[in-house]
């Protein structure tokens, strides 16, 4: 009977990578069924075993770059968590503050970051710092809410209790308010953790001289398209990488 | 720290600006426990919490509204403890950690000695480091209860107490309350005439008509349970109770 039973769970976990073997076999063979039936030339849309190829040949160059774009995409995350939850405190701790700056801060959110993209280039220059800052206000915003959402959203018996017990204000944020707002905040990491490479990549795009979105389109321009995708390659990988690592962290910000 | 004052009440409770009973007029006898009794949604609890100063600004939540009066004169923040309905412990924090809670938030050192002394006696010595999600409804309304005890305050509010154990844990804690808050002003809301009768110095039935009192047995809270006397006045009291609309 036990052995039954063992084999049934042996058979789940079997199914879950099964599956996802099974939408990658399904992807390339999508990708060489479009090859095949458009006739699309290798520069268009190179095959699946070219885009290895290029990554392989090239593995030296793609790294260095990815490693530039990973540097700024875990500086821009940091960076604009740490101030996202130092905004949300803020705001949790004085409704004035939070009547004020809260308009500005939909506001802000309105601009597109991409429209804005190449005045941080001016301003800060080709290096890392315009593409750090771009990550950085594409996830401000989305940590902020999120934490502050968190904070606010404390049971009303638990306040209660913390009044009677005259606590101070920041004890109180302390011990009850930001454990109370970890999950959320870790729902907020997930999101920026998903959102600050794209931000480095505008960046990147609209001027660099160094970092996968540079690489892409530098290979773009000289028609190599199996470069181009073996940097989306390796860009999806590091992006899938931070996003795990972020997600681990954020299943430890829970209560218990 | 001055002896319990004495607490006089005058005023009526109102939801949304409706008055949902008459004038209550009560007077909550210095160093005593005066038990609340009523039927769900007539406010028992509302009043509790304006006692703790926690009427809200909440324009659409139910609100004391009158006067609540120390005899000493002095405000009440600050002298009471406060335990709400539903078992409120922190899910972060281990058993021990919730019960010193107090002094944490007030930034000074907790008395660790009598936290475990206090644990002991609510019989949750050997759960004092695990996290709170891990017991029971019982369990952590006891953590509440010693929370709340630790707290020694002149004043205390309690809201059903202990209205998730089971029979014998309920008259345990029920003694060791009675113990603790000895000489000092306390305020119970329950459902149960039976632990009104045990407990209460003063009981008091709250109607739509307003608060009026409900004479205990002659013998010394706690009463025995099965005193003659005891099991009287709580088949009276239920009876009154449910002729009362």
């Amino acid at each position: 009977m036990s052995g039954r039973i063992t084999g049934a769970f042996a058979g789940g976990g079997m199914s879950k990578l099964g599956y996802a073997f099974g939408a990658i076999v399904f992807g390339l063979g999508f990708w060489m069924l479009v090859i095949w039936v458009t006739g699309a030339p290798s520069f268009i849309l190179p095959t699946p075993w070219r885009v290895v190829q290029a990554a392989w040949d090239n593995r030296a160059l793609i790294g260095a770059h990815t490693l530039i774009t990973a540097t700024e995409v875990i500086l821009g995350l940091s960076i604009g968590s740490a101030l996202g939850i130092m905004t949300a405190i803020q705001l949790a701790l004085s409704q004035r503050l939070y009547r004020v700056v809260m308009p500005l801060l939909v506001f802000t959110q309105a601009v597109p970051v991409f429209a804005i993209a190449p005045l941080l280039t001016l301003w800060l220059g080709y290096g890392i710092a315009s593409k750090v800052l771009m990550a950085v206000l594409i996830i401000y915003f989305p940590v902020t809410s999120a934490f502050y959402d968190g904070l606010t959203r404390v049971p009303r018996d638990i306040t209660d209790m913390a009044r009677t017990m005259n606590g101070t204000r920041w004890q109180s944020m302390r011990r009850i308010t930001i454990l109370h707002a970890l999950p959320s905040l870790g729902t907020g990491l997930k999101l920026a953790a998903v959102y600050a490479p794209i931000g480095a990549i505008i960046g990147e795009w609209v001027g660099a001289s160094r970092g996968l979105g540079y690489l892409m389109l530098l290979a773009n321009g000289h028609a190599k398209t199996d470069l181009m995708f073996a940097a989306l390659l390796a860009l999806v990988l590091m992006t899938l990488t931070v996003s795990v690592a972020v997600n681990t962290l954020a299943a430890r910000l829970k209560w218990d | 720290m001055t002896g319990a004052p004495a607490i006089h009440l005058n005023g009526h409770v109102e939801i949304a600006g409706q008055p949902l009973f008459g004038t209550v007029d009560l007077t909550l006898p210095a160093g005593q426990w005066t038990c609340v009794l009523g039927r769900s949604g007539v406010g028992k609890s509302t009043l509790l919490r304006s006692v703790a100063g926690l009427n809200g600004d909440d324009a659409r939540c139910s609100q004391f509204r009158g006067s609540i009066e120390a005899s000493d004169g002095a405000e009440l923040s600050g002298r009471v403890s406060f335990m709400a309905q539903s078992d409120v412990v922190l899910p972060w924090l281990s058993v021990l950690e919730n019960i010193v809670l107090g002094p944490r938030l007030r930034g000074t050192s907790p008395d660790l000695e009598s936290a475990n002394e206090l644990l002991k006696r609510v019989g949750l010595a050997a759960h004092r480091h695990k996290k709170t999600s891990a017991l029971s409804g019982g369990m952590r309304q006891r953590v509440a209860l010693a929370r709340t005890l630790m707290e020694d305050r002149p004043i205390a509010l309690l809201d059903e107490p202990f209205s998730a154990l089971d029979a014998s844990t309920r008259a345990d804690m029920q003694d060791l309350s009675a113990q603790m808050l000895s000489g000092k002003t306390v305020l119970i809301v329950t459902h149960d005439p039976a632990e009104a009768v045990r407990l209460g110095h003063q009981i008091a039935v709250l109607t739509p008509e307003g608060a009026t009192l409900w004479q205990p047995p002659n013998a010394s809270p706690p009463r025995g349970q099965y005193a003659p006397e005891t099991i009287d006045c709580q088949a009276a009291l239920l009876a009154h109770l449910r002729g009362a609309v």
